[in-house]
C-alpha cells in the first residue's frame, strides 16, 4: 500500500534543544496512525511540521508526495486539519463557518449534511462562543471535512471533552477510515489509540521508542501474560513445592507469568485437584497503556504524566 | 487575489462586526457622542465676546500710540468686543484671519495720533467675514460707535471725520467650530476604527492559533488584509455620512462634500489597517499589543486636528502634529471640505499614501501565518 506519509530522519531543533530528534515513520495510505507520547514529548512539534505549520531543521518529510512547508498551498487543498484546541470565530455560527471555508476552497458542500456526519446537526445556527467543548471539536472535524481531505490530522481531539464526547469523536474518526482516508491521530488518551489505530508510534524526549500494530507493540514490549490467584494464603507454597512453579506475591495476590496457554490450563487443573483454597482467578495481560507506563513514565487516569524535560 | 475569497472573508468580518455590539458602538455612536459633546462645550461661543484681531502700527520709539491705545481700549471696554493684538509679521491680516477662522480684524495705520493731532484723515482698515454675521456684525456696530465717540467732540475749526472706517471682506470664506469638528470625526474615524480593532485581531487571533487555521486554507495573507482594507473603508463611509449628516443637518456645518474626498476615505483606512496589523505583529502578547496601540493612538487621536484645528495649537505642537500621519489624512480633509484648496490636499494624499505604504510593507514583514 502507498504511503501517505513519509517521515526520515526528522529533527526540530529550538537553539540548543531538539524537540524531535531523528525520528522516521511512514503512514499507509487508508489507515488510522496514532502518535502517542507525554506532553512536550514532540508530537504537536511533529504534526505541526507534518501540516507545512511550522519548518523543520533536518530531515525529509513527504505528505501526499508533497513537502509541507515549501509545497504547502497545494497540500493543505488535500488535507483536512484540527488543531488542538480549535478555536474560530466567536460570533459565527457552526453553518456559515462551513460555508466559508467552503468559499475559501471552492466547492460546493451542504452544510446540514457536513454536520449531521459530526452529529452537530441540532447546533447547525448556534454561535461558536455558544458551544460546549465536544461541540467545537465537532465543528473542528466538519471544517476539516470541507475540502474532501484525503489526509485528516486530529492533534488530540478529545482532550478535556467527557467520555460521550470522546465517543461520538471516535465514531466519526472510525467512519473517516471507513470511507478510505487517512487518519494521523495524537492523543494521550492510549486506550483511544488502541481502539481506533491501525498503526501506533511512541514518541518520548523526541524519539520513537516504540513502532507497530497496538498488538504487535503490546507482544514485543509489553510482558508475558500472568495467571494471578486472589484469597489464597497458601497457594505460593504448593505450587512452589509440587509443580517447582515459582509465583510472586502482589499484596494478596499471586502472580505467575506464563510462557503459553496451556500452562495455565495446567495449573489451573492441578490447583482444582489438589483442593487448596483460593478465592478467584484472572488471566492478566498487557495493555497498549502498561506498555507505555513501562516504557515512558508514569499514568494519571489514563493519561500519561513525565516531568517536564528541561 | 480571488475575490470570491475576499467576499467571504468580508462576510465573516461583517457579520462578527454587527454581531458585536461594543465594535459597532465605538465605530459608529461614539464618535457622534464625541461630535454633541465637543460641539455644546466649545462650539457654544455665541454669548462670549466677539475678538477683534488688531494689528497696531500706530508706533513711535517703541511705544504704541496714547490715541490709538486710548481707542482699543474703548473697544475693549464695550461688553461685546474685545481686542488681541497681533505682531505685524503674520503679514496680511485678511489671509491670517481666514487660516484662523477668525470673524474680525482691524488694522491702525501709522500716523493715527499725528494725523488726528493735525486734523488730517486716517482710515481705520477693518477685515470682516461675511460669512459670520453673527460676529462681525455686532462688531462692526461697536468700532462704528466707538470711532464716533472719537471724531466727536468736533472743536470749531476741526472736522468731525477725521478717523474714517474702510471695510473690506475677508477673501476666505468663515468657519465656525462644527466645520473644523466634521473633517476632524471623520479623521477620528478613520484612525481609531481601524487601529483597535486591528491590534486586538492581529494579536489575538495569532494566540488563539485563528491564523494558522486560516493558513491551512487557500485564503492568503493579501487576501485577508484586502479584506480588513475593505471592510474599514466601508465602516469609513457609513461613519462619514452619519457625521455630515448630524453635522449638516443638525449644527448646520458649512462643507464642502466632493468626489475629492474618496481618495481619502481609501488611503485613509488602508494606513490605520497597516498600522493596526504592524503595531499587533510587533507585539508579543494581547496585552502588550493593546498598549502599544494606545500609545500610538492616543497621541494622534487630540493632536492630528481631531477636535481642534492645528493651526490653533501652539508652534511647538503644530511641528510635533506634524509627525503623525493622522495630520494628513484631516488636513487633507479640510483642504477638500473647508479650504478648497486642492492642490494641497493632493500634497497630502501623496504623503499619507506614501506613509501608508511604508507601514503595509513593514506590517507584511512583520505579520506571519505561521512559525519558522
Amino acid at each position: 500500500m502507498a504511503a501517505a506519509i513519509e517521515v526520515d530522519q526528522l529533527v526540530k531543533r529550538y537553539g540548543p534543544l531538539s524537540a524531535v530528534d531523528g525520528i522516521s515513520f511512514e503512514v499507509p495510505a487508508g489507515t488510522v496512525f496514532s502518535f502517542l507520547g507525554p506532553n512536550g514529548a514532540g508530537k504537536t512539534t511533529t504534526t505541526e511540521i507534518l501540516e507545512g505549520l511550522r519548518a523543520r531543521s533536518s530531515g525529509t518529510v513527504r505528505v501526499l508526495g508533497f513537502d509541507p512547508w515549501s509545497e504547502g498551498r497545494a497540500l493543505h487543498r488535500r488535507i483536512g486539519v484540527i488543531p488542538q484546541d480549535f478555536r474560530f470565530f466567536e460570533k459565527i455560527t457552526a453553518r456559515e463557518g462551513i460555508e466559508y471555508y467552503a468559499s475559501l476552497f471552492g466547492v460546493k458542500v451542504d452544510p446540514g449534511e457536513l454536520l449531521r456526519e459530526v452529529n452537530l446537526e441540532e447546533k447547525a445556527d448556534a454561535r461558536f462562543d455558544t458551544l460546549s467543548g465536544g461541540q467545537k471539536q465537532k465543528l473542528g472535524l466538519a471544517l476539516a471535512l470541507v475540502n474532501n481531505p484525503d489526509i485528516c490530522f486530529l492533534d488530540e481531539p478529545t482532550t478535556g471533552l467527557d467520555p460521550q464526547a470522546r465517543r461520538a469523536i471516535w465514531d466519526v474518526i472510525r467512519r473517516l477510515r471507513a470511507g478510505g482516508r487517512t487518519v494521523f491521530l495524537t492523543t494521550h488518551y492510549l486506550e483511544e489509540a488502541e481502539l481506533l489505530s491501525d498503526h501506533v508510534a511512541i514518541i518520548n524526549h523526541g524519539r520513537i521508542v516504540a513502532a507497530g500494530s497496538p498488538a504487535e507493540i503490546i507482544r514485543t514490549r509489553g510482558q508475558a501474560e500472568r495467571l494471578v490467584f486472589e484469597e489464597a494464603p497458601t497457594l505460593g507454597g504448593w505450587l512452589r513445592r509440587t509443580l517447582g512453579i515459582d509465583g510472586r506475591a502482589d499484596g494478596d495476590r499471586l502472580v505467575i507469568p506464563l510462557t503459553s496457554k496451556n500452562e495455565a490450563m495446567k495449573i489451573l487443573k492441578a490447583v482444582h485437584e489438589s483442593g487448596e483454597p483460593w478465592g478467584r482467578f484472572t488471566i492478566e495481560r498487557d495493555t497498549l497503556e502498561d506498555v507505555f507506563v513501562h516504557l515512558v513514565g508514569r499514568m494519571d487516569n489514563g493519561v500519561l504524566k513525565t516531568e517536564a524535560r528541561t | 487575489m480571488r475575490p470570491r475569497r475576499v467576499v467571504a472573508d468580508l462576510k465573516v468580518t461583517a457579520r462578527t462586526y454587527l454581531r458585536s455590539p461594543v465594535a459597532l458602538f465605538f465605530s459608529l455612536v461614539f464618535p457622534l457622542i464625541l461630535i454633541l459633546l465637543f460641539v455644546f462645550i466649545f462650539g457654544a461661543a455665541s454669548s462670549a465676546k466677539v475678538t477683534v484681531y488688531t494689528i497696531n502700527e500706530d508706533v513711535t520709539n517703541g511705544h504704541y500710540s496714547a490715541l490709538s491705545q486710548e481707542f482699543l481700549a474703548a473697544l475693549n471696554s464695550t461688553n461685546v468686543t474685545t481686542v488681541q493684538l497681533v505682531s505685524p509679521s503674520v503679514g496680511n491680516l485678511s489671509t491670517y484671519l481666514g487660516q484662523n477662522g477668525y470673524a474680525v480684524g482691524l488694522v491702525i495705520p501709522a500716523g493715527f495720533q499725528a494725523n488726528y493731532t493735525a486734523n488730517r484723515t486716517t482710515t481705520l482698515q477693518i477685515y470682516s467675514n461675511p460669512s459670520a454675521t453673527s460676529q462681525s456684525g455686532p462688531a462692526l456696530g461697536v468700532i462704528a460707535s466707538v470711532v464716533n465717540a472719537f471724531n466727536r467732540p468736533c472743536p470749531p475749526g476741526h472736522r468731525c471725520d477725521v478717523i474714517q472706517v474702510a471695510n473690506e471682506n475677508v477673501g476666505q470664506p468663515y468657519f465656525t467650530y462644527i466645520d473644523y469638528l466634521v473633517p476632524g470625526l471623520i479623521g477620528f474615524s478613520i484612525l481609531t476604527s481601524p487601529m483597535f480593532s486591528m491590534v486586538e485581531i492581529t494579536s489575538s487571533y495569532r494566540k488563539e492559533g485563528l491564523f494558522r487555521q486560516l493558513s491551512l486554507t487557500p485564503l492568503t495573507r493579501a487576501e485577508w488584509l484586502t479584506s480588513r482594507v475593505v471592510w474599514y473603508v466601508l465602516l469609513t463611509f457609513i461613519s462619514m455620512a452619519i457625521m455630515l449628516g448630524i453635522g449638516i443637518g443638525t449644527f448646520g456645518a458649512n462643507v464642502t462634500v466632493s468626489w475629492t474626498l474618496v481618495p481619502f476615505l481609501v488611503v485613509g483606512p488602508f494606513l490605520f489597517v497597516s498600522l493596526g496589523m504592524l503595531a499587533g505583529s510587533a507585539a508579543k502578547t494581547p496585552e502588550s499589543a493593546s498598549v502599544i496601540g494606545n500609545l500610538i493612538t492616543f497621541p494622534m487621536m487630540f493632536l492630528a486636528g481631531t477636535f481642534f484645528p492645528v493651526s490653533q495649537f501652539p508652534a511647538g505642537l503644530q511641528l510635533f502634529a506634524k509627525l503623525l500621519p493622522l495630520y494628513y489624512v484631516i488636513d487633507g480633509m479640510n483642504q477638500v471640505m473647508l479650504f478648497g484648496n486642492l492642490g494641497r490636499a493632493w500634497v497630502d494624499l501623496a504623503i499619507t499614501l506614501a506613509i501608508s505604504v511604508v507601514f503595509f510593507a513593514l506590517a507584511v514583514i512583520a505579520f506571519r501565518w505561521r512559525d519558522e
